[in-house]
């Protein structure tokens, strides 16, 4: 009898532990930090590009050059 | 390669990299152990791997191609590639690092895949050591060549087969299960794939762009002979 009780609370026991949910940022998410990182983000890539698109055109202009 | 001065395949690239840290960052991620956010890492740690891979194979590809040809350019576009191979390698190095001081505990662990990669690293380094070793062009083009096809067969063999065949703790060998794991709800693939699209095609673009700078400094200093 005590064995059929023992397993029916460590089943209890595991169960609650399975339906426990992980710990995730949701907080940081309420107070919309996540935008603040987002909108850092966005500017270092848009910079990044800016630059990256620019050398590109600088590479084209000096090949057209060369060319000719 | 005319094409690879269009625009619109890098207006592609800078879409994706954007939607890959916005929807990165704000899409919903299955909620797991010791990984809990970090999880979005898969979204950038892996898929600068995959492009580096995919980059050095491209090298290998254009090693093989010099070889057969003789053409100088194909090797400069194979040490544009490498260039930029392994500084992707690097970024992948280091971001894996951060991850594992906050899932396993430390910067580095004792694990066949993390010394498949820093033997790969020191593989490409060894080849740019070598490139630098004589001024005699068609001397270290060839031996560049086939060194850097040694290099890349190497390098597969020592970063997906050897880690699969033995006990691993990162995921993906050793018994780990890989992606199939984290993708419970195919959400995490709809930010992943166009993830390692845009940052293969991102090596691709910055290794077009100093490929063109290569050939520029080359023929700089043939006009002024």
């Amino acid at each position: 009898m005590m064995n059929k009780v023992f397993s029916f609370l460590c089943l209890l026991l595991l169960s609650a532990k399975t339906q426990a949910q992980e710990p995730m940022a949701e907080q940081f998410r309420a107070d919309g930090k996540i935008y603040v990182v987002l909108a850092v983000i966005s500017i270092i890539l848009l910079v990044f590009f800016i630059i990256l698109f620019r050398l590109d055109r600088k590479i084209k202009k000096q090949e057209e050059s060369l060319k000719s | 390669m005319k094409w690879l001065q269009t625009y619109w395949w890098k207006v592609l690239c800078v879409v994706l990299i954007f939607y890959t840290f916005w929807a990165g960052l704000l899409n919903d991620v299955p909620r797991l152990p010791i990984l809990n956010e970090s999880i979005r890492n898969l979204y950038f740690h892996v898929p600068m791997w995959f492009a580096m891979v995919g980059l050095l194979f491209m090298a290998f590809l254009y090693s093989i191609k010099y070889l057969s040809s003789k053409n100088i350019e194909y090797d400069i576009k194979a040490k544009s590639y490498t260039e930029i191979g392994f500084f992707m390698g690097l970024i992948g190095i280091s971001t894996g690092s951060v991850w594992a001081r906050f899932t396993w505990g430390a910067w580095w662990i004792d694990d066949p895949k993390l010394h498949g990669a820093a033997i790969g690293i020191l593989i490409y380094l060894a080849y740019f050591i070598l490139r630098n070793s004589s001024n005699n062009q068609t001397l270290i083009a060839r031996f560049a060549a086939v060194y850097s096809i040694f290099a890349f067969v190497n390098f597969i063999i020592f970063i997906f087969i050897l880690p699969r065949l033995t006990a691993s703790l990162h995921p993906g060998n050793g018994g780990n299960p890989a992606f199939s794991q984290y993708d419970l709800d195919n959400n995490m693939r709809l930010v992943f794939y166009p993830a390692v699209l845009g940052f293969l095609i991102l090596g691709i673009w910055l290794s077009s762009l100093l490929h063109r700078i290569h050939i520029l400094q080359k023929k700089y200093d043939e006009q002024s002979l």
